[in-house]
């Protein structure tokens, strides 16, 4: 029964939340915000909160072009089909002026899908795949983080700086996951055609049988190994792995294993030694990085996971792009946001006018155990547009934009 | 050798926590008949508060002590769960209760939000049990022994429980004679809670055992799922013994699978599935079923007639509105109106299978799914004008439908149910692997209408004529001689063969009329959303449509388009709110404690009482 | 006469056990024939073969020159040949005539046609059959409504539907009062006489059997032990022996036939 009474309070709250929101809508401008805010709660609550503390900050200072700006936020359940009905909803019920949004790289493509067709824009904020810059793109969709080409090749160029010549993958078994090995593949015989890629291990998302994913790799015997598993997964891998002796002698790299939303969970079993692309908050001492994470810190009495970073980069973003554009009107945005050049926490990031990627990077490290919980050591912060493929292949890549 | 040898070690301890929550499953379905969809959510707050308790209780026996009381928690919720949500629907349509445990769900999973938050946690490794043993040269955990030697003492237990006991000669009984218990004087609510108790333990019990091998997360209820069903089905339901070898050999393949077959982990116990009842009927050690025909038990679906006068005055001016939508609403109207009728004729085909043919698919987004990317596919490979691939979508469907159709007709009930899924799933996998052709997960994008149908208006009206005509027509189908030679098929198969009706022929016929049914809905969907992806082909999408018939009605001929309706347009409206989930959770427990004949079920009997409507004479 | 059923050396067996052996016999035109045995004779068995359910083991059985051995029980019914159940069968969603209409739309091949309304279909012959069995003032009520004695009949009026040359009737009078009991049989009987069907019946009650039947069969342990009139097996020496203590049972029978 109290149960029941919490709810009905928190949906007369939220009921009341929406119309107060329906009553401020002449004067604020509004971006339609859309995540997998349940599914994926352990992502998007960190990158929600980067969001408004990116808002804080923007509209203490007069908002843009004079007006407040809003996101309004919307859970998609992790459904493609619902997150183009809201996306609808947003861009023409609720007045929003362009859309933002999405982990999982599906629904990311079916907005951009969506955006392309009815002339709105797009700013993919969190999904990797590179399709949707590349093969999928499209005039009207825009990607803000590091995509899983540039972070595997961040992590191909350490590998292929060691004498390791056999290496064992291990994926989920899902477009990511494939995009991450395929990338990783080609990006390190590129550099090292001598090596071999003595297993793929395709381990469903979310359904590791970690026990039987470590012996078939420890019976390749590879040099290394290059780990695309993440959350649940990743936790049961490296438990199995350390516990069989899996990664003893080896050369480990993870594919955003350093981010706080992956590492942290670990804790003291985390990983040492991998060379993992991450997010090491902890270890900024001054500049643009260490204020953005102290103000973090400060408003949520929290630390910032990479999501924090982004959602903060993507409110950032938004506001440089309209006020670039000098108006809310979709064809001025799109313009402004080709070759829009903003200062962030990571430092200066472009939307490359070629393909829409941004040039946000990523930093690489070595992994560490510090008080009691996996920490990057040695880490650096690798510029994105280094490691972009050139404009003619880009052209090559983008047969559907114009 | 030693490598096969630790495999198979691998296999067996792995089987352990697999075994322990379809057991649960096992026992449940076995006495109550109930289909617990919220089994994988005992096994998760199981997980989450053996979790919790290993934080306090420290040491070896801390740990085992921990698990034991995540299994006595877990197992008084499933208590909880049984007296105030399932004893009020018993006596509802066999399968109704799926709908009440779908509500638990919802709630748990926001439950488990708000107490342990959005991060995963992982398991505390258990003091004395960390280190490995080696065998024949290669390392074996010390916990996955103790795993592999522990379940041998669980199936005992349970064995002694269920066959030496006197509880358990009754809960036998249950298994075989509901009403010969009750005869005998035996309080069938509390036998029932009892089992609801023990198998939520053990499920309880199967998450707290994981974690040293893994942790706790919020998608782990649904993530189990689908394996525990798998389990308890190729073993044959209710069977613990066959839940215990069906556990052994799916975890014992599926390590050799990763190993040699790293690609096949997502379909291989769906292969497995499909080969135990093409060979076997009703899974290894199962029987056959004595349950009536499902969705059919109870009190039987009522005579009806075509619409009259006034039900089409109605229904005609309820289009006239829904025509007006693009004038006078806004376009997100015309799109949210759009998704529901898309959604509804999707339940509607559903429906005809089975309300009329009490033919239960668990795998019907196959047909939805498979139309789409028959559309999505035609489009984007041999670039197909729209209108001649969204009218071949329906037939892609069908011919689909013919095919598996075929394979599952001839079996019946539960075990019909869990056939159609697997072959959903064998689908759902194909399209997920097969990049090259598919797209894989990516899924087929840019997708859209031709341009004098792209407008949101345009298309607007194309699913209201088609979908709108497509639910009249599966309305219509009713009434036909075809409708009724369903109808009699799954009243009395006897009669109906001993008058020349080829009952499996009839609903064979009728499940790949169904199954274009969905194509064409499928066709609306993926011209609609510009793109399509696996996520539309999954089990979690039958169920959407399953749900919504048992809600609005499974015995009434609009069930599942009032269903289908209520439902989307709630969820569109929860959707905006924090905790939606717990919310929609609670209402649909509610509808389902007040409503067990369905929305329009329940309301009809409520018309009739009040003298509204015209009753039936008893 | 002519024979409309003819059985030839009909066998059963199910594992090592043999349940029917060697049964021969006719059912001639316009005949009332029963078949009765104790329990466990191989009536039930005798019968599911007859209608398809079972395939013999060995036999054959003629449908005038038609072989019906292994046929569905569809096929069998297409070919002319109606039966009841013991445990009534009847679509328990359907109003009574709309049971009678399917039948018709089965025997009239129209049960793929999706264009119709089914209850307008044969409406006429379904009110005739309904009629005939004395059920058209019940006829849109809902089966799942009626008493057991109403759906007896209804499966009656179903099983004459496509006007069958042979009716099969399994224990038609089971689970009836005495009184219905043979005011069915009674009902039967007048149809078969006024439509000339031939009529093949097993049967538990004695009265309805000796009341009703032009000829008695009985079968024990599997084995045809007599064959003949109603009065030739009243007074068969085997018979008797075989319903022990049954002698009581024909007694009362005489006086009631006397009466």
């Amino acid at each position: 029964m109290q149960l029941r009474k919490t709810s009905i309070g928190i949906a007369m709250v939220a009921m009341m939340g929406l119309f107060s929101g329906v009553a401020q809508a002449a004067e604020t401008i509004k971006v339609g915000e859309i995540n997998h805010y349940k599914r994926m709660a352990a992502f998007a609550n960190p990158y929600k909160d980067g969001i408004n503390l990116g808002l804080d900050e923007i509209n203490a200072a007069g908002g843009v072009l004079g007006k407040p700006l809003e996101f309004i936020f919307r859970d998609d359940q992790g459904k493609p089909g619902e997150a183009i009905k809201i996306a609808e909803e947003l861009m023409t019920r609720d007045g929003a002026v362009m859309l933002t949004g999405t982990i999982l790289s599906h629904v990311g493509l079916a907005i951009s899908s969506y955006a392309g067709e009815k002339e709105h824009l797009y700013l993919a904020s969190e999904p990797l795949a590179d399709a949707l810059v590349w093969e999928k793109g499209n005039e009207y969709t825009f990607r803000l983080r590091t995509s899983t080409y540039m972070q595997a090749s961040m992590l191909a160029e350490a590998a292929a700086k060691t004498s390791a010549k056999t290496y064992a993958t291990i994926a989920p078994n899902y477009a990511y996951g494939k995009d991450a090995v395929a990338a990783f593949k080609k990006a390190l015989l590129k550099l090292r055609p001598d090596v071999k890629f003595v297993t793929e291990q395709w381990p469903a998302l979310f359904k590791i049988d970690a026990g039987a994913e470590v012996q078939a790799i420890e019976r390749a015997k590879p040099d290394a190994i290059y780990n695309v598993t993440f959350g649940g997964d990743l936790a049961k891998f490296v438990r199995e792995g350390t516990t069989r002796g899996l990664f003893e002698g080896r050369k480990v790299y993870g594919l955003l294993t350093g981010e706080p939303e992956y590492i942290d969970p670990l804790k003291d079993e985390a990983p040492v030694g991998w060379v993992v692309t991450g997010y090491p908050w902890y270890d900024f001492k001054s500049g643009p990085n260490k204020v953005f994470v102290d103000a973090y810190m400060a408003k949520y009495n929290a630390s910032p996971g990479i999501g924090s970073l982004v959602g903060y980069m993507t409110a950032k973003s938004v506001a440089a792009g309209i006020t670039a554009a000098g108006s809310t009107d979709t064809e001025a945005l799109v313009k402004a946001f080709k070759g829009l050049t903003l200062q962030t926490p990571v430092g200066e990031i472009t939307f490359r006018k070629q393909d829409h990627q941004s040039t946000m990077g990523a930093f690489v490290g070595t992994t560490a155990l510090r008080d009691g919980g996996g920490v990057m050591v040695n880490w650096e912060y690798k510029e994105g547009a280094d490691y972009l493929p050139s404009d003619e292949e880009v052209k090559m890549m983008r047969p559907a934009a114009k | 050798m030693g490598l096969f040898i630790a495999q198979l070690l691998t296999g067996l301890a792995n089987a352990a926590g697999l075994f322990l929550v379809a057991s649960g499953l096992s026992l449940i379905f076995g006495v109550t008949r109930i289909v617990n969809f919220a089994h994988g959510s005992f096994y998760m707050l199981g997980a989450f508060i053996g979790y919790s308790l290993m934080q306090v209780l420290p040491g070896f026996f801390g740990f085992w002590a921990s698990v034991l009381l995540a299994g006595v928690a877990v197992g008084l919720i499933g208590v909880i769960v049984e007296i105030c949500v399932l004893r009020p629907v018993y006596k509802a349509p066999e399968l109704f209760q799926l709908v009440a445990t779908f509500g638990v769900i919802l709630v748990i999973q926001d439950l488990a939000l708000m107490t342990w938050g959005a991060v995963d946690v992982l398991g505390p490794r258990v003091p004395g049990l960390k280190g490995i043993v080696r065998v024949l040269g290669e390392p074996v955990p010390q916990y996955d022994l103790a795993l592999i030697a522990l379940t041998p003492f669980v199936l005992f237990a349970l064995w002694y429980l269920i066959s030496k006991t006197r509880i358990g000669i009754l809960v036998r009984a249950a298994t075989q004679d509901r009403e010969m218990v009750g005869a005998l004087g035996v309080n069938q609510a509390w036998l029932f809670t009892g089992v609801f108790f023990l198998g939520a333990a053990l499920a309880g019990i199967g998450g707290a055992i994981q974690l040293p091998k893994g942790g706790a997360d919020l998608l782990m209820d649904f993530n189990i799922l689908a394996a525990i069903f798998v389990v308890v089905v190729i073993g044959g339901m209710g069977s613990l013994p066959g839940a215990y070898i069906a556990a052994v050999l799916i975890s014992v393949l599926n390590v050799f699978g990763v190993t040699y077959i790293p690609q096949s982990t997502l379909v291989l116990m769906f292969v497995v599935m499909a080969v135990v009842l093409m060979v076997k009927p009703y899974g290894l050690l199962g029987r056959e079923e004595v349950a009536g025909e499902h969705g059919q038990v109870g009190e039987p679906e009522r005579p009806f007639k075509p619409a009259g006068t006034q039900g089409r005055l109605l229904v005609g001016g309820l289009l006239a509105i829904l025509a007006f939508v693009p004038l006078f609403g806004s376009s997100f109207l015309s799109v949210l109106v759009s998704d529901v009728l898309i959604f509804c004729l999707f339940a509607a085909s559903l429906h005809f299978i089975l309300g009329l043919g009490g033919l239960v698919s668990f795998g019907h987004a196959a047909y939805f799914g498979g139309g789409a990317y028959v559309a999505a596919l035609l489009v984007s490979t041999v670039g197909a004008p729209m209108e001649v691939a969204f009218l071949l979508a329906p037939v892609g469907a069908c011919l689909g439908a013919v095919i598996i159709g075929w394979l599952c007709i001839r079996l019946t009930g539960v075990y019909f149910a869990m056939l159609t899924m697997a072959f959903a799933q064998l689908l759902w996998s194909l399209v997920f692997q097969w990049d090259e052709f598919t797209g894989g997960d990516d899924g087929l994008v840019d997708i859209w209408p031709a341009p004098w149908l792209s407008g949101t208006t345009a298309y607007y009206y194309l699913t209201l004529v088609v979908g709108v005509g497509g639910i009249i027509f599966l309305r219509h189908m009713a009434h036909t001689p075809f409708g009724y030679a369903l109808r009699a098929s799954r009243d009395s198969k006897r009669q109906a063969e001993a008058t020349g009706i080829h009952t499996k022929r009839i609903q064979w016929a009728a499940f790949a009329f169904a199954g274009a049914m969905a194509g064409l809905a499928g066709s609306l969907f993926v011209f609609s959303k510009g793109s399509i992806f696996p996520t539309e082909l999954e089990i979690a999408r039958s169920f959407d449509a399953l749900i919504v018939i048992f809600l609005g009605g499974v015995k009434t001929l609009s069930g599942a388009v009032v269903g289908g309706a209520s439902l989307e347009f709630v969820k569109d409206f929860l959707t905006r709110f924090e905790y939606w989930r717990l919310t929609l959770g609670l209402l649909i427990i509610v509808v389902v404690i007040l409503a067990p004949d369905g929305i329009v079920g329940s309301l009809r009997k409520f018309g009739e009482r009040l003298g509204v409507l015209r009753g039936v004479e008893n | 006469m002519t024979e409309v059923l003819r059985t030839d050396g009909l066998s059963k067996s199910f594992g090592g056990v043999r349940a029917v052996h060697q049964v021969s016999f006719g059912v001639r035109e316009g005949e009332l024939l029963a078949l009765i045995g104790p329990n466990g004779a191989g009536k039930t068995t005798c019968f599911n073969m007859l209608m398809g359910q079972l395939k013999p083991t060995s036999g054959e059985i003629y449908l005038r020159d038609e072989n019906l051995a292994g046929l569905a029980p569809r096929e069998i019914w297409r070919k002319g040949v109606g039966r009841t159940f013991q445990i009534t069968a009847t679509y328990q969603s359907m109003t009574v005539i709309e049971n009678v209409q399917m039948a018709l739309i089965s025997h009239h091949r129209r049960l793929y046609s999706i264009i119709p309304y089914a209850h307008k279909l044969y409406r006429q012959e379904a009110m005739a059959l309904l009629e005939l069995v004395g059920m058209a003032d019940q006829a849109e009520r809902a089966c799942a409504i009626l008493a057991y004695g109403d759906l007896k009949r209804l499966e009656l009026a179903i099983a004459l539907s496509h006007d069958p040359s042979l009716l099969l009737m399994d224990e038609p009078t089971a689970g009836m009062a005495p009184k219905e009991r043979i005011k069915l049989m009674q009902l039967t009987a007048d149809i078969v006489k006024q439509r000339k069907i031939s009529v093949l019946f097993t049967e538990h009650d004695m009265d309805v059997v000796f009341a009703h039947s032009h000829r008695i069969m009985v079968l024990n342990r599997g084995v045809l032990i007599a064959n003949g009139s109603v009065n030739e097996i009243r007074n068969d020496a085997k018979v008797k022996e075989v319903y022990l203590g049954g002698g009581n049972l024909f007694e009362k029978e005489k006086d009631s036939s006397n009466a």
